[in-house]
């Protein structure tokens, strides 16, 4: 009877966490940067807000003239986002030949761009540790779905000074009933990170170096 | 002779368990992962839920377009109307705690289904109103910044979720004593079984009259200790005067659960307003809101419904089995008390964040 009750209760804390509407949507550009030993050391990121979220940012900043904003007038802002990013792991989530590598913060050149009420977030994620992945995975999600993240659709990504690799971009999709399937197989009781409700939704970078 | 009630006891059990996960699935249509991986597999849940998710999605940015078109075209407030009633309905569907916690306290309460209407169209028109004074008074008066408004929301959302577990702690109080009680008293039955019984089954009757709104007939039985726990629950006696139904007694032991969901304000609309406010459209968005408003109450009075009509459900059980029956009702509005204290301490510790203004 106990069991009963707590896996109902469990069922409705499990739910808990995933309780999100998007209300920011996040269209990215997103450089992968490569030193010339081949290894990949940095994440560049250009994430545009859509338009209500961006005059939403924007509501109440000063500015010299009306409308628009510099670098510098928005730097403030900027510093408020990249920090409260951080929480977040940058919704970056890195995997070289299987395994999770770690990307410390954002290097000190970051801004914020305003232009036609869009504003820009421009970024870099370095790896902590530079690597060389014959496979190496970029994933950008947020697992709680608050932002809706997706490459922009003409320019997505590039890669920057990897020479003879190959760079995939995934879209994300919708989970299929075989994965359905396998999800249910997993005991109840074992944690089930890597396939959680946001990952279902990740925009996949893959590049594969010989 | 042992066998019997246990059966029972694993069947009502189930009931309560099948209760209390059509709450939480309500809430949490969205749990899919874990959901899935919980129970049989149902891709197809996901795909609603999926679907859902891409509906209000969809309505939500094509807001910001319309807000644009009736600044040159008063017109087109016409359509933005409709689509944010769209949003609104679709939105309610999703995840959000509103639904679980007025869900919870019909079912605890034993509230009727109109009751259920009326406290889910007044908590989504506070929650309107809370968005239009917040933007109103912070953005479009004192031209504060968003981190400002994401501030005042934060300490609205504190006192809004405190009060959600203040509700839950008062109501698994009062039902909880009388459940435990309850269980007890079945204990006691196997030394005086015929006294246990005809006591469950006068327990049980004395339920079903409180629920015939109208005809109270003869209703002079003595009353045993239910009816005093009951009496200690928002002055929510279980078998109450006719004079109390048709009065406000119920509207001012709702309030409180009208305030504690309806103070914070949706994330959506503040963002709309901010968004209407640049544009010069202020009222518009204004009207907006409270269209959004109307059809997020649409849904949750839908689910809300249901949250009673299951509980008329296990109400019927409850006739059909006197012995295990008021145990079961007992135990469903305990859990279901416990469900709201549950969410409010998620929602006060963090565990859940509702939703957030990310970055501002």
């Amino acid at each position: 009877m106990l069991r009963i009750f707590l896996v109902a209760l469990a069922t409705l804390f499990v739910a808990a966490p995933a309780q999100a509407h998007p209300h920011v949507w996040v269209t990215m550009h997103t450089e992968l940067v490569y030193a010339p030993d081949g290894r990949i050391t940095g994440i560049r990121h250009a994430w545009s807000f859509d338009d209500m979220f961006s005059t939403f940012a924007i509501q109440g900043l000063d500015s010299k003239e009306k409308g628009k904003f510099t670098r510098e007038e928005l730097a403030p802002l900027a510093k408020v986002n990249v920090e409260s990013l951080k929480e977040f792991d940058y919704f970056t989530y890195a995997t070289a030949d299987g395994t999770k590598v770690a990307l410390t913060d954002p290097t000190p050149e970051y801004w914020l761009d305003y232009n036609d009420q869009v504003l820009t977030l421009n970024f870099t994620l370095p790896f902590k540790i530079p690597v060389k992945a014959k496979e190496l995975k970029i994933e950008i999600y947020d697992p709680t779905i608050f932002v809706d993240f997706s490459f922009d659709k003409q320019d997505p990504a590039r890669l920057v000074g990897a020479p003879k690799c190959k760079l995939d971009v995934q879209l994300p999709r919708e989970m299929t009933f075989a994965e359905g399937k396998k999800l249910s197989e997993i005991p109840a009781d074992e944690k089930n990170t890597t396939m959680a409700w946001g990952a279902q939704f990740a925009n996949k970078l893959l590049v594969r170096c010989p | 002779m042992t066998q019997v009630p246990r059966l029972r006891l694993t069947h009502y059990v189930l009931l309560v368990a099948c209760i209390l996960f059509l709450v939480a699935a309500m809430n949490g249509a969205f749990a899919q992962p874990f959901g899935v991986s919980r129970g049989p597999a149902s891709p197809e849940v996901g795909g609603f839920a999926g679907w859902i998710l891409a509906k209000q999605a969809e309505f939500y940015r094509t807001l910001s377009g319309l807000i644009r078109a009736a600044k040159a075209d008063g017109s087109a407030a016409y359509t933005l109307l409709g689509v944010s009633f769209l949003y609104g309905i679709f939105h309610a569907a999703g995840p959000g705690h509103g639904k679980a916690v007025i869900s919870s306290y019909l079912v605890a309460n034993d509230e009727t289904w109109r009751r259920g209407i009326v406290l889910s169209f007044a908590s989504a028109m506070l929650q309107a109103f809370t968005a239009v004074a917040v933007v109103g008074i912070a953005a479009a008066l004192l031209g504060a910044t968003a981190k400002t408004m994401g501030n005042t929301v934060r300490v609205i959302e504190i006192v809004s979720y405190a009060l959600i577990m203040l509700i839950g702690l008062r109501l698994l109080w009062v039902k909880g004593r009388a459940f435990l009680r309850l269980l007890r008293d079945g204990q006691h039955t196997h030394h005086a079984h015929d006294h246990g019984h005809h006591h469950d089954g006068h327990a049980h009757d004395h339920h079903h009259h409180a629920h015939g709104q109208d005809h109270h007939h003869g209703h002079t039985h003595s009353h045993h200790h239910d009816d005093e726990d009951d009496a200690s629950a928002w002055g929510h006696a279980h078998a109450p005067e006719p004079q109390e139904l048709t009065g406000k007694h119920w509207l001012r032991r709702g309030l409180a659960a009208i305030v504690a969901v309806g103070l914070r304000p949706c994330s959506g609309a503040i963002i709309v307003l901010v968004f209407a406010l640049a544009q010069g459209l202020f009222w518009t968005g204004v009207a907006s809101t409270f269209v959004m408003g109307l059809g997020t109450a649409i849904t949750v009075a839908a689910i809300a419904t249901l949250a009673v009509g299951a509980r008329g459900l296990a109400d019927r059980f409850a006739k059909a089995k006197p012995g295990v029956g008021m145990l079961l009702l007992r135990g469903l509005e305990t859990a279901a008390a416990l469900v709201i204290v549950l969410f409010g301490a998620a929602l006060l510790t963090g565990y859940i964040v509702n939703e957030r203004l990310m970055g501002v």
